[in-house]
Formats: structure tokens, C-alpha cells, sequence
């Protein structure tokens, strides 16, 4: 039962990466990294929408905020595992990418793939948000009092 | 009796053609892409998001394109496409306290852990027109200063150390959803919530501005505006567990309301809430506000008879699509109609002899 937890902590991990990926990036890392296998489509990639929701007051109760583009799919390769996507916007090719490295994942490739896909995804994904958050910084202001000249 | 009219087909297509080509504008001028909309109009892009209420930045450039940059119809192109998308679920409610603040900023507390942090705005510009704009693109870099991407507090969690202000217990009751059932009166607050966040972003500011200047005033400091990404996180079934599906950005304000107490409820401040898709925090300010003003009842307080007040009115009336719908479906054709309301003037204007005195040269 652990290992079930563990092995979705991980995959939660990666799947989220994907979906945050821009435009053809992970499908350029994958084919970058290996020659595409061959697969069976269980859905193809589809768009549609998911409603977000918020809270009220940050925390208290949810309302529905409206919706976000997703496409999703889901494939399976030749030896069985089976590959997932869930991604922001209208991007089929994108979702195609996305499954096929959530399948690969699972099979003997993982560990390359790690390397030559998600880490390089996390590391630009940790640095546009590091410049982003540097730009705030820059803008965040230092109070200081004035000296009163009563006395 | 119904008369059918035809005729009109061949204006209506030399009208779209011509209208295609009034879109295009001068062909001497480049064209404008979806990218171009998507990237140096992004605030536009923004509102044509929270009001359509569909986050997709590309699809939000392109209404923008077609619709000539008329907002209203692009909203309405928007909100059109939506209804064309299969839903495949729900989020979970987002996170705003693990917000990536590009803006944080509150007006109650000066020394704020976190800090004040402007981030892009137009406040303490100086409204002057910018003619380097006119002439060429070049923009240098904006500073940077050493970060961290930690989570910052919200600011109301400092006053309920304190038990001054209102609580927002958690609540997991699933919310109803105007879009798919019809919007009905008595309107709890995370249906007005949902109203609001979509709602007209002139009609929103123009009802906050009137509980400013005393229809139905509840004396709103802004404790807290920031905007900034979160991630989404849904619920996948054929997984068994949520994951992250992508990002937005949000601009979520908390107002502080001072409050005297009523039977009810202690004196302490309460709070009002906004929360809108993308950087708009005008609309998330003035949503603050009027959500703020339609807690009266809950909060105890009396019904001063303000229009910020009314849920009915504010709620059937802040919707810009509902509204020009229902508004500019009087220009069409309403030729028999008004054949008929033409006849019953003639008649009743016999009948009380007036088409005599009219004679009589009477003015």
C-alpha cells in the first residue's frame, strides 16, 4: 500500500509538470530523448473545460470561479502500461506528449526519461518562476520614517 | 398575425463582408496576430476571461481580433464557444495562500509580513501619455532583487489572531452553478459569488463606487489585493487521485469592514470578497464590495433600500451578456409589432379627436 502511495506522490508530481509545460515543450524533450513507441489510443485527445473553483474569503466556502480549457487523452503501449494527460488549454499534440511520457514512465525508460525530460521541465519551470518572483522583489517597498523636525 | 419577411439575405452578406473588411482596417497597416493581442493587450485579454468566463488566453486575443476590440462582443463570442465545450469536471477550490504574488499589497497594514509588493502597476504613474511608446519597442529590463518563492501569509489571518475580524470557516458544501441551472432569488453567497466574479466590470465599479459614497456604505479598507498564479488541481477518476492540470492567474482582494455589531453579531470587522481570473483588480476590488454590501441580512444590519443591497437587482443586472442581449434585440426588425402599436395610436388618436386639433395647426 505504501508503494501505491509513493508511486502516485511521484507520478501526481510528474503529471503536474507536464500540464504546466509550454506550448511543444515536452513533446521536444521526448523526441529529443527517444524514438516515440507505438500505442493504442484508449481516448483520444479531446477539449473541454473544467470549472475552478475558489473559496469564499480565501478559505471558507467554495463557489465556482468559471472554467479553464483542458484537452485530455489517454493511450496505452504495446506492453501495457497505460499513459494519462490532463492539461491546461487546446493542445492535442501536447496531451499526445504528456500521455506518452506518463506511460513511459511507468515502463524501463523511466529513469532516462526523468532525466532528459522532467527534470530539465521542473528546472525551467523553478527558474521562470524564480525571475518572476526577482521582479517582484525588486519592486517591494522599504519603508523608512523621516525625521520629524518638531524638536 | 405573423408576417414573414425575406429579403434580407443578400444585405445581411454584403454587411458581414463589409464588416470583415472595416475589421481589417487599412491593409498599408500590419495586421495584428492572436500572439501580438495575447502578450501587449493582456488586460484585455483578462477581462474578455473573467467576464467570458473561460480562462484560455488565445482564445480570449482571437474574440478579441474578431470582435474588432468591442469587449462586450467579444465576452459574448467567448461565453458563446464555452457552451460548445463537454465539461469534464470541477477543481479543487484553489489555493490563493500559496499564490505566487507578482502583486501584494495591503492598505490596513503597513509592516505587513511579506511586505508591500507593487509588482506591474499603473498606480504612481503619472497619467501622462507616453509618446517612446508611439516611436519604438525597446524596454530594458526590469531590476530584479534576490527572492524567495515561499508562500506569504494572508494578511486577515493576522486580525483573526486576534478574534477582530469574521472567520471564513472551511466549508466543503458543493456550490450550485448558474451556468447550469437558472439563477434563482434567494441567492446564497456562493452562487452571488459566482454572478459577480463574471459580472460587468463597469456595472461591478459603479455599484461598489455607490456603497462608497453612502448607499449602503460598510466603510471597506483594502486588506489585502494580490495577484499572481496558483496552480489547478482536479480530481482525476480514472487515476484515484488529483493532480495538477495547469495554472492560472488570479487577483483575489479582501476588504476589512468596519462593523459596530448587530443582534447577532460582535463588534469586530468583517470582510468582503473578490476573486477574479487574471490581473484585474479594479473588478476584484469593486466585487469586494458589493459582495461585502450583499451580506447585509447575514451580518444582521438594516436594509438601507441601496441598489448594492438588492441581490435581485444586482444579481439580474450585472450579467453584460444578459444585458445586451435583451438591449440591442431592439434594433432588429420589429415591423409587425409596431405596425400594431402604430394602428392602436391612429385609433385611439380618432377616438380623442386629435388628428382634428392636429388639423387645426395647434403646437
Amino acid at each position: 500500500m505504501e508503494d501505491t502511495i509513493d508511486t502516485n506522490a511521484e507520478r501526481k508530481c510528474w503529471m503536474g509538470l507536464l500540464a504546466k509545460a509550454p506550448e511543444g515543450r515536452a513533446a521536444a524533450l521526448l523526441d529529443a530523448a527517444l524514438t516515440r513507441p507505438g500505442f493504442t489510443w484508449l481516448r483520444a485527445p479531446e477539449i473541454g473545460s473544467v470549472m475552478v473553483r475558489g473559496r469564499a474569503g480565501g478559505t471558507g466556502a467554495p463557489f465556482n470561479l468559471g472554467e479553464m480549457t483542458v484537452t485530455r487523452c489517454a493511450l496505452k503501449l504495446s506492453g501495457g502500461a497505460v499513459g494519462h494527460a490532463y492539461i491546461q488549454g487546446r493542445r492535442k499534440a501536447c496531451a499526445e506528449a504528456a500521455a506518452l511520457i506518463d506511460a513511459l514512465m511507468q515502463t524501463h525508460a523511466g529513469a532516462d526519461l526523468r532525466a532528459s525530460v522532467l527534470e530539465p521541465l521542473a528546472a525551467e519551470q523553478a527558474a521562470a518562476k524564480q525571475a518572476r518572483a526577482a521582479k517582484a522583489a525588486a519592486t517591494k517597498v522599504d519603508f523608512f520614517t523621516m525625521v520629524r523636525g518638531e524638536d | 398575425m405573423y408576417v414573414a419577411v425575406k429579403g434580407g439575405e443578400r444585405a445581411i452578406e454584403n454587411a458581414h463582408a463589409w464588416l470583415a473588411e472595416e475589421r481589417r482596417g487599412d491593409t498599408g497597416v500590419a495586421e495584428l496576430d492572436i500572439a501580438q493581442i495575447r502578450e501587449q493587450l493582456s488586460l484585455s485579454v483578462n477581462r474578455v476571461m473573467a467576464e467570458g468566463s473561460l480562462y484560455d488566453q488565445d482564445l480570449a486575443a482571437l474574440a478579441i481580433k474578431q470582435a474588432r476590440g468591442d469587449l462586450i462582443e467579444a465576452i459574448f463570442l467567448i461565453r458563446a464557444y464555452r457552451t460548445t465545450l463537454p465539461r469534464f469536471g470541477c477543481s479543487e477550490a484553489v489555493d490563493t495562500g500559496a499564490m505566487a504574488c507578482d502583486r501584494r499589497i495591503s492598505a490596513t497594514f503597513k509592516d505587513v509580513p511579506g511586505g508591500q509588493v507593487l509588482g506591474p502597476t499603473f498606480d504612481y504613474t503619472h497619467r501622462l501619455l507616453d509618446f517612446k511608446l508611439a516611436a519604438d519597442g525597446e524596454v530594458p529590463p526590469a531590476p530584479e532583487r534576490e527572492a524567495t518563492t515561499a508562500p506569504v501569509p494572508h494578511v486577515t489571518g493576522f486580525l483573526n489572531r486576534e478574534g477582530l475580524i469574521e472567520e471564513a470557516p472551511q466549508d466543503d458544501t458543493p456550490p450550485p452553478d448558474l451556468t447550469r441551472e437558472p439563477l434563482e432569488m434567494p441567492a446564497e453567497r456562493p452562487l452571488r459569488l459566482q454572478a459577480l466574479t463574471r459580472a460587468d466590470e463597469g456595472f461591478t465599479l459603479s455599484l461598489a463606487y455607490s456603497t462608497q459614497r453612502g448607499y449602503g456604505r460598510n466603510h471597506a479598507f483594502v486588506g489585502e489585493l494580490r495577484i499572481g498564479t496558483v496552480p489547478v488541481e482536479m480530481e482525476i477518476p480514472e487515476l484515484g487521485f488529483a493532480i495538477e492540470i495547469g495554472e492560472i492567474s488570479l487577483t483575489e482582494c479582501e476588504t476589512v469592514n468596519q462593523f459596530t455589531g448587530s443582534k447577532s453579531e460582535p463588534p469586530q470587522f468583517t470582510r468582503g470578497y473578490g476573486l477574479v481570473f487574471g490581473q484585474t483588480e479594479r473588478k476584484a476590488i469593486s466585487m469586494a464590495l458589493v459582495d461585502r454590501a450583499l451580506r447585509w441580512k447575514e451580518l444582521g444590519e438594516d436594509d438601507a433600500g441601496a441598489p448594492a443591497q438588492d441581490a435581485e437587482f444586482v444579481l439580474y443586472h450585472c450579467d453584460n451578456i444578459q444585458a445586451t442581449g435583451f438591449l440591442e434585440h431592439i434594433k432588429l426588425p420589429h415591423y409587425v409589432d409596431f405596425q400594431s402599436e402604430l394602428e392602436l395610436v391612429r385609433k385611439l388618436r380618432r377616438e380623442a379627436g386629435a388628428d382634428q386639433s392636429h388639423a387645426g395647426g395647434t403646437s
